[in-house]
């Protein structure tokens, strides 16, 4: 059925995860002691085995100056665009006029695609409706949108979204993608790629 | 005088966060259709939750208290957009959406 080393890699992907829900579970509890880690240690094989996650594939690779530049940019991101959306709502004349958008990013990889997705979304005037996994197209609803160049801006700024997460998180594959293409000709880049010929 | 700076900020970190609330329960009534409501009904609480659990964090400031101001606020920020997801998408699927709020719909057709 197996062999003994694809049974190891399924393990040994069952790892990441399983460090993430002790961590939570030290979290949760606010304490570091060893009864605790025990607990958590149990309690996250019991769930990991349970709950069955398919594997993830990781980049295994952390720039950990990126990854900062990407968190507080985030935050900052979510801080403008929620007085934004507050403002939107309460002033007086209200004009709604929205858009949906398909957003075809670089990556190839579900994971960059999952945290450009929940990056995007979480930012307010903008959701995620829907994912094409086979191109890593990006379906999202977004809020006050009056123009061309308004879209334009929007594009830019989910594309630089991405551009922080594959810097800060991506497998050096995905960065390579991202810099031999220069922003000029980006949305081309996929099928430059593809034809051999991607700019250098 | 450092007391008064710190009362200050709390305030100002709560009154944001209310502020926030406020601006969201009146999107969702104004908001024409599910989708734009959705993004009222989730998206302005994520800064106001952000406001005020760091209000509790800096003013019971222990380990316990950071790591779980984390742990909620993590938690929060990975799962509002997928709960959001989730409804936009049975919303556009069952076609309650108004096209006629939308400049560019580009998923038509898929």
């Amino acid at each position: 059925m197996t062999t003994p080393r694809e049974r190891l890699e399924a393990v040994g992907n069952q790892i990441p995860p399983l460090i993430a829900l002790i961590v939570l579970w030290m979290l949760l509890w606010g304490e570091l002691s060893w009864l605790n880690l025990l607990v958590a240690f149990v309690v996250g094989i019991v769930v990991t085995v349970a709950f069955y996650l398919v594997p993830v594939q990781l980049s295994g690779r952390v720039h950990p100056l990126h990854a900062v530049v990407f968190f507080v940019r985030l935050i900052l991101d979510i801080v403008r665009a929620s007085i934004d959306v507050a403002w939107l709502a309460i002033q007086p004349k209200l004009v709604t006029s929205n858009a949906i958008l398909a957003i075809r990013l670089h990556t190839r990889s579900d994971l960059i695609l999952t945290w450009t997705a929940v990056a995007t979304s979480i930012v307010p005037g903008s959701i995620v409706v829907d994912i094409d996994r086979e191109s890593s197209i990006l379906y999202l609803h977004v809020l006050d949108m009056h123009s061309a160049a308004d879209i334009e801006s929007f594009r830019r700024q989910v594309l630089d979204t991405e551009q922080r997460i594959v810097r800060g998180f991506g497998s050096r594959e995905d960065v390579e993608r991202m810099r031999g293409v220069p922003p000029a000709n980006r949305r081309t880049a996929r099928g430059a790629d593809q034809n051999g010929q991607g700019p250098s | 005088m450092s007391a008064m700076l710190h009362d200050v900020f709390t305030g100002l970190l709560v009154l944001a966060s209310a502020t926030m609330c406020l601006a969201a329960g009146i999107g969702l009534i104004r908001f024409p259709d599910v989708l734009s409501r959705l993004h009222a009904a989730t998206k302005p609480q994520i800064f106001g939750l952000m406001a005020v659990t760091t209000d509790v964090a800096i003013n019971n400031f222990s380990v316990g208290t950071v790591t779980l101001v984390v742990a909620i606020v993590v938690f929060q920020a990975l799962t509002a957009p997928m709960a959001a997801h989730l409804v936009g998408r049975a919303a556009y699927e069952t076609e309650h959406l108004r096209p006629d709020l939308l400049i560019v719909d580009e998923l038509k057709g898929r």
